[in-house]
């Protein structure tokens, strides 16, 4: 185990940085903006108007609902299935 | 979602003390069963190594590093039922990654050099060898004392000055030096200790 030298712990650290921050958050929020997309699909197969809403601007319709799209993981996800 | 938690644990728990003391077989158990701290938790033990295998490894640039990365854990999420063996989620993730860097390698080239068929250099795998190398250490890192996680990460990782450690820490700048190289031999001690046979764990 003498390869294990203090230098070359020090830059297998230095290997790992954090992830950006924000990506990481929308990671961590993959279960709730799980549940958020089946909602909504939910209510978009049920509700015509609201269905168009969403394909008309997806991005205004999800904030009407109090979801941001720029931070949301599951944007193309919900694009698709509402198509 | 119901959270598949031990009923003897009162107090909430932070995901870093999660991250540090679960295996990875237990932490995706429990995300399995719904638990959205060991979710959490899961994420902030593989979002380092999913970063740098996208960056550093396959030199993707950062937006398509970024679709790779949500990507990853939006599959990994999903498909967590499907991972025969739990301990091996850590060989999942990288050849996840792997697979989703090559394929964006792959779509960014036929834009390029439509009428070609060259491929895009592959990874560099001395880079990724070393990667894993990096991870063992990480988790050798996480299970120190927090005062040791912090300047260590901070220093060599988050590439933090002395003063901006001194004043995030409350620690004398003068100090700090001595500091890390205490907890270097710490490691050292821990990741040697790891490696022995006999004591895997």
């Amino acid at each position: 185990m003498s390869g294990y030298d203090i230098e070359r712990l020090s830059r297998l650290i230095g290997m790992l940085p954090p992830a950006p921050a924000a990506w990481e958050s929308a990671a961590r929020e993959l279960p709730r903006a799980r549940r958020e997309l089946d909602m909504l699909v939910e209510r978009a197969e049920a509700d015509a108007e609201f269905r168009r809403a969403l394909i008309a601007d997806l991005e205004s319709a999800l904030r009407a609902e109090g979801v941001e799209p720029t931070t949301w993981p599951l944007l193309d996800e919900l694009r698709r299935r509402v198509r | 979602m119901e959270a598949a938690r031990d009923p003897r644990e009162a107090a909430p728990r932070s995901t870093a003390a999660l991250s540090a003391e679960l295996s990875d077989a237990k932490l995706v158990a429990l995300c399995r069963g719904g638990d959205e701290e060991a979710w959490g938790a899961l994420v902030e033990r593989f979002s380092r190594y999913v970063y740098a295998i996208a960056v550093q490894a396959f030199r993707l640039p950062e937006h398509d590093a970024e679709d790779v990365f949500q990507e990853v854990f939006a599959r990994v999420y999903e498909r967590l039922d499907t991972l025969r063996e739990d301990e091996a989620v850590r060989p999942w993730i990288a050849q996840l990654t792997r697979r989703l860097c090559i394929d964006r390698l792959r779509a960014g080239s036929r834009e390029v050099t439509a009428d070609t068929a060259e491929l895009p250099d592959g990874p560099d795998e001395d880079l990724l060898a070393q990667l894993e190398e990096a991870f063992d250490v990480h988790d050798a890192l996480a299970r120190l004392p927090e005062n040791c996680r912090e300047i260590l990460d901070r220093f060599f990782a988050r590439d933090e000055s002395y003063r901006a450690i001194g004043e995030a820490l409350e620690l004398p700048a003068g100090t700090i030096a001595s500091r890390i190289s205490r907890c270097l031999d710490k490691l050292r001690e821990a990741f040697e200790g790891r490696n022995k046979p006999g004591t895997a764990s």
